[in-house]
């Protein structure tokens, strides 16, 4: 068992490795920061300084090799535009996203499982099929496009929503939290429905696919024999089998709906990561670039460890399988 | 030309009420383009950080919705000799710390703005070669080696920070700690990416602040920050896009006001390289040949591009500064839209036949410039210069083009660009963009066309060196006259034009920096 960790371990590291590699080696190609930061009044000696305070002078893997030993010891740089440290920056709108991110978790499994199941036993039926054409919507309509159509239907138009920002948050055990004002919540629901359209399309279709499998099945069959209510079948027997496929793959989701939820926040001003993230590439802001990437890379290189790690403990087939090679 | 001229006078006499209206309990929640990096006045030296600073921090001398000079902390200056000039500081004043404001503070400021650690764009530009000497406490000489006419238009950049609070660092203006001006607003909070707030100062030396409290949101995407108007989250934008404006001026609860900026969008050329990479069908570079240059110009249909690519929105340009300015040239108009004498030019200077040519733009700095690149492209084929338009982002565009090629040197043949003059007079562009390109002395920093001519170089040089202000208008008036006119250094296309809209009921008066200020927020 522990040579299996130790190798993915190692693995782990050598991803992260190569992977800082190219962010570093990526961000760098683009241009020249200061071109971006600097006043365009400067003149080209207060240019070369604004170079040289940056530490832009050096050589590029002189500069990867100066952040590799800083990031070595948890020091990913310092913000070129903040001039404070990129970790915390990025620690800092954590919460935020995190936030945002589980908001939109919560609804498409709340609205999709339903509607999926639903869609599951009347597939002939005029609402299920208008569920599945929804679904498709869902996953086709670009998140930009959608953000902005809703924010002139319930902010502009209806006028029941506010379009923007985060609204009033409260300090639960140091990080603030808006969900739990009702501002808050008004502010958090346009957005979190926006990044959860497309997990709640998934969420349909894995739903409705796994009940229709699962209403065939001689559990099934038996559990209605037996003169179980037909809402007692679905919503214990049923429910609890087709959850399992659910589960794993919003698992997996979620690792995304943190990364990728760059376009709803910048859509809804959302102060999270990603608006971070799409402010320090359009500012050349390379640290905070390459931190938040190492950070992402990090998280699903951790969430893929766990995993491996879970399924060798689960079937032992798997572990014995890596010590033959 | 569809600019009214009545939105600007509305706005100007609005302004004027709302001065004598004075201030009553009310909220202000103003839509930013772009989020400050810093609270710190001397962090960082760029566009979004200078205009928050305005609301808490005050420089010496303020320049107004025109850039004029008008005084701040210092009541009167003058220059005493050649070298010197003298400030006389408004007695009286006091911090939002409750420290009071003297000579002490305007010295610890001119010693801390060029040398806060980690900076990414300093202050030191506007400090360099200037030594600033306490007399008294309410007096000030700042002297410089060389007769230096623009202390004015440099000093009002350097804000003024209370000297009790010597070793602040950035981080404790960024907490609030130390953020202590003597602005008409003080400040509160900032809580990075959702906003800034700040609240009235009653012990303003001036006129009180017109609201109670300023809250600033973050809401870069175009779109969404006239959403966030239209649904009343927030009550004034800056930048609204040229596309929205149609739309926004039918709807009844909006008000626009437009201004004229200090921004020109040009042309630039590559003027340096006996063979240039982004031309084609020729082994010479044509664009050399000022002939070529003026046929170009020539064939641009300013007009078209104001009304169809702008909507209306930009006003033809024939030199670097709109009318008004100080040191523009009264003789220089729009080239007018001539194809025929266009392609006889082409035809004396050689090429009949015209040539091929790739035009580099950003795609997301000015108002619209990547379509402004295409519509320039289908002109200058007309007269048979074949253009490719290449468009691309900020970050990638600007580098390549000052810096991309062998050497240090600018990669691109033919681009698209803007330049917003910081002093707000004629001889910021001229000396950034035409003068030849010298390290050693700093001039022509941004000339990514490389011309050079020494007629011209010598009349900016005097200029510069001229403190009389008639004199100086009129030799920075000839330079302009010789640089354009006879030179055709960069080709003008037209001044940008600027749009905030607010809520029925308030007003704003544009300011040509391109500003985005609470401080010219008014009620109707």
């Amino acid at each position: 068992m522990s040579v299996f960790i130790i190798r993915r371990l190692l693995q782990a590291s050598l991803v992260i490795l190569v992977m800082s590699l190219l962010v570093f080696f990526g961000v760098n190609v683009i241009g020249n920061p200061v071109d971006i930061l600097i006043n365009p009044d400067f003149t080209q000696e207060q240019r070369e300084a604004a170079i040289r305070a940056l530490g832009l002078h050096l050589p590029i893997h002189e500069q990867y090799f100066v952040f590799l030993k800083n990031a070595v010891q948890g020091d990913l740089g310092i913000s070129f535009v903040f001039g404070e440290p990129a970790l915390k920056l990025i620690v800092q709108r954590m919460p935020a996203t995190l936030e945002l991110a589980f908001a939109a978790l919560f609804l498409s499994i709340v609205v999709g499982i339903p509607l999926g199941v639903y869609a599951g036993l009347h597939p002939e039926s005029i609402a299920g099929r208008t569920i599945m054409g929804a679904s498709i919507l869902g996953f086709s309509l670009p998140t930009f496009w959608v953000g902005i159509m809703m924010i002139m239907l319930f902010a502009v138009m209806l006028g029941w929503l506010p379009s923007t920002g985060r609204g009033d948050t409260v300090e639960v055990l140091g990080i603030h939290v808006s969900f739990l004002t009702w501002d808050g919540l008004r502010h958090l629901f346009m957005p979190a429905l926006n990044l959860a359209l497309l997990k709640m399309s998934l969420v349909i279709r894995l739903a409705r696919a796994g009940t229709r499998e699962v209403m065939h099945q001689d559990y099934v069959k038996f559990a209605r024999a037996k003169g179980l209510s037909r809402r007692r079948v679905v919503l214990v027997h049923v429910l609890k089998n087709i959850m399992i496929p659910v589960v794993t793959i919003l698992g997996l989701e979620l690792g995304s709906l943190i990364a990728f939820s760059v376009v709803t926040e910048t859509v809804f001003a959302w102060p999270g990561m990603g608006k971070l993230i799409i402010d320090s590439i359009q500012l050349l802001d390379r640290p905070v670039v390459v931190a938040y990437l190492m950070i992402i890379v990090f998280m699903f290189v951790t969430i893929n460890l766990v995993v491996d790690v879970l399924y060798s403990l689960l079937d032992p087939r798997v572990r014995l399988q890596d010590l033959k090679e | 030309m569809n600019l009214s001229g009545s939105h600007l006078v509305g706005a100007i006499v609005a302004a004027g009420m709302f001065l004598a209206g004075g201030a009553s309990a009310e909220e202000l929640r103003v839509g930013l383009a772009q989020e400050p990096s810093s609270i710190d006045p001397h962090y960082h030296n760029l566009g979004p950080n200078n205009s928050f600073s305005m609301h808490v921090f005050q420089p010496l001398v303020i320049p107004d919705e025109k850039q004029r000079p008008t005084p701040g902390l210092a009541e009167s200056w003058k220059p005493i000799d050649d070298t010197t000039w003298e400030f006389k500081l408004r007695e009286g004043v006091k911090f939002h710390d409750g420290s009071d404001f003297n000579a002490d503070d305007v010295v610890h400021s001119f010693e801390r703005a060029p040398n806060v650690p980690n900076s990414p764009s300093s202050f030191a530009l506007y400090v360099k070669g200037k030594t600033v000497e306490k007399v008294d406490d309410y007096t000030v000489h700042i002297k410089t080696e060389e007769p230096y006419p623009l202390m004015v238009n440099d000093i009002w950049n350097i804000y003024i920070v209370s000297d009790e609070a010597a070793d602040a660092t950035t981080g404790d203006f960024n907490s609030g700690k130390a953020a202590a001006g003597t602005g008409p607003y003080r400040f509160v909070e900032w809580v990075p990416g959702d906003r800034i707030v700040i609240e009235r100062y009653d012990d303003y030396w001036g006129e009180k602040a017109a609201f109670d409290k300023v809250t600033f949101k973050p809401i870069n995407s175009a779109p969404a920050r006239v959403a966030a108007l239209l649904a009343g989250d927030v009550d004034v934008i800056g930048e609204v896009p040229t596309a929205d404006i149609e739309r926004l001026k039918a709807d009844d609860g909006v008000s626009l006001f437009q201004g004229v900026s200090n921004r020109i969008i040009y042309l630039h050329m590559d003027q340096f390289r006996e063979k240039t990479p982004f031309v084609t069908g020729t082994d010479k570079n044509p664009l050399l040949d000022a002939r070529v240059r003026k046929a170009i110009s020539k064939a641009i249909n300013r007009e078209a591009i104001v009304e169809r690519v702008m909507e209306g929105v930009a006003i033809p340009a024939g030199q670097l500064l709109p009318e008004g300015f100080f040191g523009v040239s009264e003789t220089l108009k729009p080239e007018p839209y001539d194809p025929e004498g266009a392609k006889q030019l082409l035809a004396e200077a050689g090429y009949p036949d015209g040539f091929g040519l790739t035009l580099h733009s950003p795609n997301n700095r000015y108002i619209n410039d990547a379509k402004i690149a295409q519509a320039v492209g289908q002109m200058l084929a007309r007269i048979g210069i074949e253009t490719q338009v290449d468009a691309m982002p900020a970050n990638v565009f600007f580098t390549r083009a000052s810096s991309g090629g062998p050497d240090n040197s600018p990669e691109f043949s033919f681009i698209l660009v803007g330049w917003g003059s910081g002093t707000g007079e004629a001889s910021s562009p001229l000396r950034s963009l035409l003068a030849t390109y010298n390290p050693d002395t700093g001039s022509g920093a941004s000339n990514r066309g490389r011309m050079s001519n020494p007629e011209l170089d010598a009349l900016i040089e005097e200029a510069l060196q001229t403190v009389d202000d008639e004199k100086r208008a009129q030799l920075l008036a000839d330079a302009t006259d010789l640089a354009i006119g006879e030179l055709q250094g960069i080709i003008p296309l037209h001044y940008q034009v600027n749009t905030w809209a607010t809520r029925k009921g308030l007003t704003y008066t544009p300011r040509t920096d391109e500003r985005t200020v609470a401080l010219m927020v008014g009620k109707e």
